[in-house]
């Protein structure tokens, strides 16, 4: 099953990836963080910008973090330790607060980091007035260090850790305390976890620290060479080991995102954790070429295997084959299909091919008839059938019908056109998508009891589909919306030959889809 | 395979058509005559009890247009509900209809059809029980597999329908959500085989998609 995920995703990237929509320039973005009904993430520059969204897909610019803090700046022992540049913060919520770490770097390797403590990150809300607590760490411009670039992970037991570094040295651990933000020990030296990289952040999940950072270079747009690498450790202090064995304090890392297509240079990963097994990173790019080479967010899916996180990519947009990961049925259009090539006897090679069925019997020799002479002819390799056209067997498909499940033959009725429908919003990493059956306007459409027909697309919510890569790599496919409901659906092999919509349960391969190409 | 199940069949019944055409054959192993006048559903939610008609010859095809025309001419007359040995009449031919119990999750209508020397290939089944439930029971979801093709009724409405030849997979078909009158709710199902072994098995879901127990069928 992974050998076919692999092979589906491989022949995915030939297709042109969606990006993200609206305001999205931003470099060294932070982690994104769902606050109130919005995102928010947090990039390099004057008063550290702020990008938001409502639904994770269409983008805004709004306004400056700094503008929240009196005085509109950095505080004097920022200052003083660093220099008055705000580049590439992180934020994390502990309790009913956010800290926001941020960059101040003055000549390098001369920086600090500063910690910016907010009761809430809505710029509309009353009280929208961040704390500045000064500098957490900071480096003198001497030490094998540039305290720039924080990175902030709770961890399971509640521990709260700051990576921080670039290319001037080591990149560095210290433990926060997390009810200052501030650091626990701060007489401690701090322990070296990985060497001459920047924008590291740490993961946790199933027992392993993952240490991600990014490697090569930034700012120069399309000539960037940022790649995301990581290694993982037992222990939050390390070593981190690449897949090789190879400590990134020695300049390890196994690669987890690179350059592909038209965007250049990916770096500052960030988790976006949506729960029910779903899980999306935040990077950017250096050089988006369908943007004019600018710096642009990105959201992806984040998978899993063999313990390390691997880069998805987000869904785009072709005829697909909708495979249940459960029975291994495929989403059909609920009518009778037309073999592919015309019927033929069991057995039975291609019309004109010459290999003898086993199908009904026909008329044999007549009597007294001599048999044949010689061997049988060889059996023979005929011609490519060519793929079905619904226009060559939807004339007898019913007006009105409804969807199911049936074992796949690459049928009309099997194939399905997934589409992003301009203007309709969407989620985060991606617009939501119309389902087509190709060649036709049969759009997969939810009812209002739950179940799913095909009918002509208007673009109502229930024809709206979200679709999103589990960290297996199969897929959630959920309507915008049910008629009358505002529980979360998800389609759902509920047979081997039945798709219904039912609340999503990460624990079941029911509602888990395989998309590839048919 | 299927060919090679056909064959067999085909060689078993000529097999005995020759040595004991009118032998009475062994009764089927995984099928009893019911005891007590109700039958509680399984730890898995299955029933086990059911009227069972003789097999009706028809074509054998199974696909839609197929089925819906095997059907047709093959349709159970309207009339008395099916007890113990009570006969219709389809095509000029009777068929009597059998109270039984299944000791498996299935109904095996070969074991059933080939103890009574009757066809097994090219043949639909009628089959009919009715489920007590204690209480009304919104959005739950008859859920059948059949080998092969098959239609589904419950309560005289069409909930289930699948085509082509197929084994009986456990729910392999599934009704939209439906409603669980309190009381006597009568499921009635036509199982159409074109060759090989044939069974049916059914059961209900609840509105969480899980096995619903706590039913009673009775005949």
């Amino acid at each position: 099953m992974l050998r076919k995920i692999f092979v589906w995703l491989a022949a995915s990237f030939a297709l042109p990836a969606l990006a993200l929509d609206g305001e999205v320039i931003v470099h060294d973005p932070s982690t994104v963080i769902f606050h109130e009904g919005r995102f928010y993430t947090y990039g390099t520059g004057a008063g550290i910008p702020i990008l938001t969204s409502e639904d994770g897909w269409t983008w805004k610019r709004a306004g400056a973090l700094m503008s929240a803090v009196p005085g509109g700046k950095a505080g004097p022992d920022v200052l003083a330790k660093g220099g008055n540049n705000t580049w590439a913060p992180d934020v994390i919520r502990i309790g009913n607060k956010f800290f926001v770490y941020y960059s101040a770097p003055g000549t390098q390797p001369k920086s600090a980091i500063g910690l910016l403590v907010c009761p809430t990150l809505s710029p509309e809300a009353a009280n929208y007035k961040c704390e500045d607590r000064g500098p957490v760490v900071w480096s003198d411009g001497i030490e094998d260090s540039n305290a720039i670039d924080p990175g902030v992970l709770l961890d399971p037991e509640g521990r709260l850790w700051l990576v921080y570094g670039s290319y001037f040295g080591y990149i560095r651990l210290v433990e926060l305390d997390p009810k200052t933000g501030l650091r626990r020990y701060p007489d401690r030296k701090a322990t070296n976890v990985a060497i001459n990289s920047e924008a590291s952040i740490l993961i946790h999940r199933d027992g392993w620290y993952y240490l991600l950072v990014t490697h090569g270079s930034c700012c120069q747009g399309a000539s960037s060479t940022y790649n995301i690498r990581m290694g993982r450790s037992r222990k939050v202090t390390g070593p981190y080991l690449d897949n090789m064995g190879v400590d990134m304090v020695e300049g390890g890392g196994k690669l987890f995102a690179a350059s592909r297509g038209r965007h250049i240079g990916p770096g500052h990963f960030g988790l976006l954790d949506l729960g029910e097994g779903v899980q999306k990173f935040s990077l950017h790019y250096e050089a988006d070429l369908d943007r004019g080479g600018v710096s642009v967010l990105d959201i992806r899916p984040l998978l899993w295997r063999d313990g390390w996180p691997v880069a998805g990519d987000n869904l785009v947009a072709g005829t697909y084959v909708i495979e249940s990961a459960r029975t291994g049925t495929v989403l059909e259009l609920g009518v009778q299909g037309f073999p592919v090539g015309g019927y033929r006897q069991r057995r039975g090679g291609p019309p004109g091919s010459g290999i003898v069925g086993s199908g009904p019997p026909t008329a044999g020799p007549a009597q007294g008839a001599p048999p044949p002479q010689g061997p049988p002819p060889p059996p023979q390799i005929g011609p490519p059938i060519a793929d079905q056209d619904p226009a060559q067997v939807a004339a007898n498909w019913p007006a009105n019908t409804g969807v199911r499940l049936a074992p796949a033959m690459l049928q009309a009725q099997q194939k399905w056109v997934i589409a992003a429908v301009d203007g309709a919003g969407g989620y985060p990493g991606a617009p939501y998508f119309r389902i087509t059956v190709a060649g036709t306007e049969r759009s997969l459409t939810a009812t209002k009891d739950g179940e799913l027909n095909a009918t002509a697309f208007t673009s109502a919510a229930e024809q709206l589909w979200r679709i999103d890569q589990l960290v297996d790599g199969t897929y959630r496919i959920s309507p915008k919306s049910v008629p009358g409901s505002t529980a979360t659906w998800a389609l759902s092999a509920v047979g081997s030959s039945t798709p219904t919509l039912s609340k999503f349960d990460p624990a079941s391969d029911r509602q888990r889809w395989l998309l590839g190409a048919p | 395979m299927r060919i090679a199940l056909s064959v067999l069949s085909l060689s078993l019944v000529a097999s005995c058509l020759v040595h004991a055409e009118d032998a009475a054959r062994p009764p089927p192993s995984t099928l009893t005559r019911p005891k007590g006048d109700s039958q509680p559903v399984d730890s898995r939610g299955f029933i086990h009890r059911w009227f069972v008609l003789e097999p009706v010859p028809v074509a054998g095809r199974l696909t839609e247009p197929a089925v819906k025309e095997a059907l047709t001419l093959a349709a159970l007359p309207e009339g008395a509900p099916p007890s113990e040995g009570s006969k219709v009449t389809i095509n000029s031919a009777e068929h009597a209809w059998h109270a039984l119990d299944t000791l498996n999750y299935n109904l095996n209508l070969y074991h059933f059809a080939w103890s009574l020397s009757k066809p097994t290939s090219n043949v639909v089944f009628w089959i009919e029980t009715t489920v007590d439930s204690p209480r009304e029971m919104q959005n739950v979801r008859l859920a059948i597999g059949s080998n092969a093709a098959s239609r589904w009724w419950l309560n005289n409405e069409a909930v289930i329908a699948l085509n082509d030849d197929r084994q009986s997979v456990i729910d392999d078909g599934v009704s939209h959500r439906v409603t669980l009158r309190k009381g006597r709710n009568v499921i009635r199902a036509a199982i159409i085989n074109g060759g090989g072994a044939t069974d049916f098995c059914a059961r209900f879901l609840d509105e969480n998609d899980r096995p619903l127990v706590g039913l009673q069928t009775r005949l």
